[in-house]
């Protein structure tokens, strides 16, 4: 984990209320696809978490909906704003595990992690499909971003406006054979995602967190593996060991 | 060159700055973000006699200044803890720690505190009858002072070591509750664990807090903690540490002349990992610019004559 003040380089809307931050500085810290950031705003108490879409040796992009003050406050942030930010929080995807053709599904703001994990598993020679979730055409983004890494992607929307009309899970019995499977998305899409998905996988989850970095139990989940918190022993779980 | 070295029951500190239990776990995770040692002491994570998970999540809310927890005293329970986290506190941390430790009856207190009492890194046991966020213990026995004392004296039968009540701003008058742990026979008293609170969320017109309710804290309950150290200051002779928001070395001066022998430092290690090194390395300056020399001659520094 580092500490340390990160310029905002852009910050632009790419679909209806999700907005794309490219954030300038230390990414060292930063171990495995999945890992998230914790940002400082001001005028409110707590860190925001939003999990990391892509990153390079000094910049950090990051993908957010406004759902509440503080996206609403980070959605207005300009260039050369500078943010107190934790990065290289939680434990990532483990992509040793992939087998040589794993699903990456993601559903709505849960899609960008899926990114920098499709080109960590292409970096080591492995090609995932990928499957993208979301209500509709006018929630979609990086669909384009993900096509122009040269692997499989299908797009499901449930109102049936953008790809094939319904849930990622019907896409899944489409896609032929895959190995394993990474997704991040709401808890209904898990639960439809557990029930449908043959093989194993990991889950990154979500949860209302105090402090991002392991010492408030405040996120903390039954696993059964034992007691894990979200931020620290997560956000990625494995199918085994969730308790719905 | 200032002096910021004060006593806790026959305990010097190198400082007056203890990052306050449950904002902290066994300290030797921050020991890979700072050195932890520069601390004045750790107040080691909520202990109880048995493993506890604590209440369903969402156990978090953010409020204007502060938030609000329910956690629920989640940890491993006693063996756990004495054989597992804090061999793995000791191996980072060379000075006394303070054990805090919490129960459901006076028997559970005991039964914890004689546990925790054979550890030699244990300087100071902290007895927590305040927290808000369990039913039927924590905040019930810190309520009352009858049940106050009674626990004061069930736990101080049991150990040779110095015993602080952390006490509950969730009552009428605790100068009374204070009064009860002195007689008691405790060595000093922390205060104030959070204050009861809640939020509801609009969108969905429900609690956010899955206990629905649940202990307030940060920079917002300063002035509460500040006049509540002020109270018991005046009316038990034992030390006091006090703790409520502070967040700057501001807040540690004025939290120790309103009374507080040595401060505990909470939320803000939430939101900043490195809260309590930044407040320990700006204490020296900010002492000088205040004209203090030796922190330990500003206790109770507030208080007419």
């Amino acid at each position: 984990m580092n500490q340390g003040t990160y310029s905002v380089l852009s910050n632009i809307n790419i679909a209806k209320d999700v907005y794309k931050m490219i954030l300038g500085g230390d990414t060292s810290q930063i171990t495995a696809p999945g890992q998230f950031i914790n940002i400082k705003l001001d005028g409110l108490y707590l860190r925001r978490p939003i999990s990391i879409c892509d990153f390079d040796e000094n910049s950090i992009t990051i993908i957010y909906k406004v759902v509440g003050a503080g996206t609403e406050l980070m959605s207005r942030f300009e260039a050369y704003k500078n943010l107190d930010v934790l990065v290289g929080l939680g434990n990532g995807f483990d992509i040793s595990k992939s087998g040589d053709r794993p699903l990456l599904i993601g559903g709505g703001v849960g899609v960008p992690p899926m990114y920098y994990l499709c080109k960590a598993l292409l970096e080591k020679g492995v090609s995932p499909t990928v499957i993208l979730g979301f209500n509709s055409a006018e929630d979609v983004f990086y669909e384009k971003k993900f096509k122009k890494l040269g692997v499989p992607v299908y797009v499901a929307t449930v109102d049936g406006s953008c790809g094939i009309k319904g849930f990622v899970t019907d896409v899944v019995p489409l896609v032929g054979e895959y190995s394993y499977f990474y997704t991040c998305g709401p808890l209904p899409m898990f639960k439809a995602v557990y029930k449908t998905c043959i093989t194993s996988g990991q889950f990154s989850f979500e949860e209302r967190m105090g402090c991002g970095f392991g010492a408030c139990m405040g996120c903390t989940c039954k696993t059964k593996y034992g007691n894990k918190r979200i931020c620290k022993d997560g956000p990625v779980l494995e199918k085994e060991e969730i308790i719905w | 060159m200032v002096n910021t070295k004060v006593t806790l029951s026959g305990i010097t500190l190198d400082n007056p700055v203890i990052p306050a239990s449950g904002t902290f776990g066994f300290g030797y995770e921050f020991a890979d973000i700072y050195d932890i040692n520069i601390l004045g002491s750790i107040s080691c994570k909520g202990t109880t006699k048995d493993s506890r998970f604590g209440n369903p999540t969402p156990r978090i809310a953010e409020c204007t200044m502060g938030l609000i927890n329910s956690v629920g005293l989640q940890n491993p329970g006693i063996d756990k803890v004495v054989s597992e986290e804090l061999p793995k506190l000791s191996k980072v941390y060379s000075k006394p720690v303070i054990a805090n430790i919490s129960g459901f009856s006076i028997d559970d207190y005991a039964y914890t505190c004689e546990k925790i009492d054979s550890q030699p890194q244990v300087g100071i046991i902290e007895v927590n009858i305040s927290c808000p966020n369990v039913h039927n213990g924590g905040m019930s026995f810190g309520t009352d002072p009858n049940t106050a004392l009674a626990v004061t004296k069930a736990v101080k039968a049991v150990t040779t070591k110095p015993v602080y009540i952390k006490l509950s701003p969730n009552v009428t008058d605790i100068t009374e509750i204070a009064k009860a742990c002195e007689q008691g026979g405790a060595d000093g008293i922390s205060l104030i664990n959070t204050l009861m609170g809640m939020r509801i969320n609009l969108k969905t017109k429900k609690p956010v807090i899955a206990n629905k309710m649940g202990g307030f804290s940060g920079p917002a309950i300063l002035p509460v903690a500040v006049r509540m150290v002020y109270q018991v200051f005046e009316a038990v002779k034992i030390p006091i540490i006090g703790m409520g928001g502070i967040s700057t070395a501001e807040d540690v001066i004025e939290m120790m002349l309103a009374g507080a022998s040595a401060v505990q430092v909470g939320a803000a290690n939430l939101v900043d990992p490195c809260a309590c090194k930044t407040i320990i390395e700006n204490l020296p300056a900010v002492m000088q610019k205040y004209g203090i020399d030796s922190l330990q001659d500003i206790i109770g520094g507030s208080h007419n004559g």
